[in-house]
């Protein structure tokens, strides 16, 4: 019985996705392309997710690594000229590299190390944006117009974003529920256990922490393609905790939570600057209220009120 | 005759040109019923983040204008949308979605960082949607990549007012200056076309600061400056860092000693305003001084120090005079903000006549003006507040100087490597 009724929940669940990812195109365009930033963000959640959810280490870079992507597909297309399918698989590419660099020098650390270690590595990368101005430019960043050179509506622009982004969230559901994923929740969950036996946790976690990038960079190639502009701001710390908070609204260690986070963040800030220019107190103010409320997030809670329900259900 | 199997991309330019069709017919219809419909204007303005007091002054200005001529033009009212860009370049970008997209505006109005105007040129380059920077001051946006729907009403490049400045200071006697100046491209194109003039001239920059935005302590580089055996000094300082910097040049001692000049954002009411003898007798350059004794200069400075208590900044007075420059526009085509071609083209063939700098105002092929500047320094009010006064006009100075455009373009924009030196 409890079968058929997850069956049936599954099957609503994903129903009511296709029907909510349907939706903004009813909408005027303005809210397509805050759709669109909301699916871009929550693949960068849920790659801060890989690590901080299944891997149990918390980082604090991704901003940047998903700001290096970005950067790299607007130079290789806006100054170099190439062509943008080449200039998105070289930017996920960096992002990738940059990941692996980064991994290679953060792993042996744990816990607030870690955060700390990946957030000096982040602020390099903003560093680096903001002081190479020949490359960067600067402060005033790089422009481009690669969604007038795609021909693309915001609409149709919508539509392709949410295809790449459910194959990428297949592709992360499938990468943390693998027997490699299964060794990462052991190694969060006992990394002195994993290691003695037999299995090499810094390889493993170099591992984890360059797919994780990889996602990251995948997320900054559709941004470049649907913002058409990068400055320092998008690699900045703030842009790492935004990721981090949105991984944490809808609940670390679930996956999908980084759907529900991202669009509370976006939607909210949305909403609310548009009443008041004190929107950060606000958003602020929610975190409070959902940290007190929910400490295991919007989509944590819900699984724990709905185990709740099902008395009969045991955990595995 | 016709081809009756279509392929994707004639399929896909059909639909959308059917698409395009219908979205304009709708609005044409509306047009058609009801003429009266007010003029939307986005403003963007950074209310919060690292320049917000520069952003409340920019409304400030922006509304007294409109509140003068009761918020209609042409028999028109007027609808004034303010979002706040954060003084950041994405956040500006977004709002500038919003207010073209969902807020149907006409147009777009504002920007003070050059980041955030960069940005949302960008966006309206794809849009076409007309937007009006009286403070983005990034050279290129009239010169090498000029977006013909971004118009610097009332604004002035970076380089424009630094080279009358540099002629002065030849003319004074200074052989040797060095500068000192933020770090980023604002500052490179003010020092650059000080730095190209005065050497053309035949004077030197021999030595050039760029510290980083934000800088609290400046005692190293003013050591540096007070031994540089130079003639004068060129600081090119915005915001809290140009109160910081002209406040430890005084207590430094090198006040009266060194003579010192600044950008006009240097000495700008926002920077001056709430300082004492510090400030006193720095030489700068700009199109507007609010020290000087021309009528119409006069009369709206007491209207602005009437309204919000304070002497008019650089921000104030330029959105003022930018609304009334696309007022007088809209005047002359009767309201039409429809007809985005026609609107752009009188904007630039609009004279401003009765602008507070008093002397008529018209746009180079390039849309920036060219303007009557002013050589001025800081000097004390009867009351004991700062004031820039005129004290030498160089008549017609436009973005180019007295350049050929087609031959100044082709020197790379001016950057920290490049500063109008070559070889």
């Amino acid at each position: 019985m409890t079968s058929k009724t997850s069956t049936t929940l599954r099957i609503l669940a994903g129903l009511a996705a296709l029907v909510l990812v349907a939706a903004p195109l009813a909408m005027p365009t303005y809210y397509v392309s805050v759709a669109t930033q909301i699916l871009i963000f929550a693949v960068l959640a849920m790659s801060v997710d890989v690590l901080a959810g299944f891997t149990g280490r918390t980082p604090l870079c991704h901003g940047a690594i998903f700001g290096t992507s970005t950067y790299v597909v607007l130079y290789t297309a806006t100054v170099m000229h190439m062509p943008l399918p080449l200039a998105m698989l070289l930017g996920v590419l960096a992002a990738t590299v940059l990941a692996l660099v980064f991994g290679l020098l953060a792993v042996r650390t744990s816990g607030v190390y870690f955060l700390l270690l990946t957030l000096a590595l982040g602020l390099i990368v903003w560093g680096i944006c903001l002081r190479w101005t020949e490359v960067t430019g600067g402060e005033n960043g790089l422009r481009g117009q690669l969604r007038a050179g795609l021909m693309l509506s915001t609409r149709e622009l919508y539509v392709a974003v949410a295809v790449v982004v459910a194959l990428v969230t297949f592709a992360m559901w499938r990468f943390v529920h693998s027997p490699f994923g299964l060794t990462l929740r052991g190694i969060r969950d006992g990394e002195s256990r994993m290691a003695s036996l037999g299995y090499n946790v810094p390889l493993h976690l170099t591992i984890a922490f360059t797919a994780s990038g990889f996602f990251a960079g995948i997320a900054g190639a559709l941004y470049a393609v649907f913002n058409d502009f990068v400055s320092p701001s998008t690699v900045q710390l703030s842009q790492s905790v935004a990721g981090l908070l949105m991984a944490i609204v809808g609940g670390v260690g679930t996956l999908f939570g980084a759907f529900v986070g991202s669009f509370i963040i976006i939607a909210l800030e949305q909403a609310v600057s548009s009443v008041t220019e004190r929107w950060l107190m606000v958003l602020g103010l929610t975190f409070i209220v959902i940290m007190i409320f929910a400490p295991e997030g919007v989509i944590g809670k819900a699984r724990l009120l709905m185990a709740g329900r099902g008395q009969s259900k045991t955990k595995p | 005759m016709t081809k009756l199997t279509t392929d994707r991309r004639s399929f896909l330019k059909t639909s959308t040109a059917f698409a395009a069709a219908g979205m304009v017919s709708m609005p044409a219809i509306v047009r058609a019923q009801g003429a009266a419909r007010p003029i939307k204007i986005g403003l963007l303005a950074p209310l919060t983040g690292v320049i917000a007091a520069g952003g409340r002054e920019l409304v400030e200005g922006f509304e007294m204008y409109w509140e003068q001529v009761n918020k209609e033009v042409a028999g028109r009212k007027v609808e004034i949308v303010i979002e706040d860009d954060a003084s950041n370049p994405d956040t500006a970008l977004q709002k500038a979605r919003r207010l073209v997209e969902q807020g149907n505006v006409d147009f777009l109005f504002g920007n003070i960082l050059a980041n955030t105007g960069l940005a949302v040129a960008n966006y309206v380059k794809g849009t076409g949607t007309p937007y009006f920077i009286p403070v983005i001051a990034a050279d290129d946006l009239t010169q090498r990549t000029r977006i013909p729907n971004v118009i610097r009403v009332a604004g002035y490049t970076a380089s424009q007012m630094s080279r009358p400045l540099a002629d002065w200071a030849y003319k004074q006697g200074y052989r040797k200056v060095a500068t000192i100046s933020q770090d980023y491209t604002f500052g490179h194109e003010q020092c650059g076309g000080f730095l190209q003039m005065f050497t053309e001239l035949g004077g030197a920059v021999t030595q050039q600061f760029w510290h980083p935005l934000n800088t609290a302590d400046f005692s190293p580089y003013l050591g540096q400056l007070a031994n540089a055996g130079v003639d004068a000094v060129f600081a090119m300082e915005t915001g809290a860092d140009a109160t910081r910097f002209i406040q430890q040049w005084a207590s430094f001692g090198l006040k009266g000693r060194i003579p010192l000049m600044g950008a006009m954002n240097a000495t700008d009411q926002s920077v001056i305003r709430t300082m004492k003898d510090e400030a006193e007798g720095i030489v700068s350059c700009a199109h507007f001084a609010e020290g000087s004794k021309e009528p119409a200069t006069v009369k709206f400075v007491a209207d602005y120090e009437k309204r919000y208590g304070k002497l008019p900044s650089i921000y104030g007075f330029s959105h003022y005079s930018g609304a009334m420059w696309v007022a007088e526009a809209l005047k002359t085509i009767n309201g039409k903000v429809e007809d985005r071609e026609l609107f752009l083209k009188t904007v630039l063939a609009t004279e401003l006549k009765d602008s507070p700098l008093g002397s008529t105002v018209k746009f180079d092929a390039y849309t920036n003006p060219i303007y009557d500047a002013s050589i001025r320094k800081v000097e004390k009010r009867a009351d004991g507040k700062l004031w820039n006064v005129p004290i030498q006009f160089y008549p017609q100075v436009s973005q180019f100087w007295k350049y050929d455009p087609e031959t100044y373009l082709k020197q790379p924009p001016y950057s920290r490597t490049f500063q109008g030196k070559t070889g």
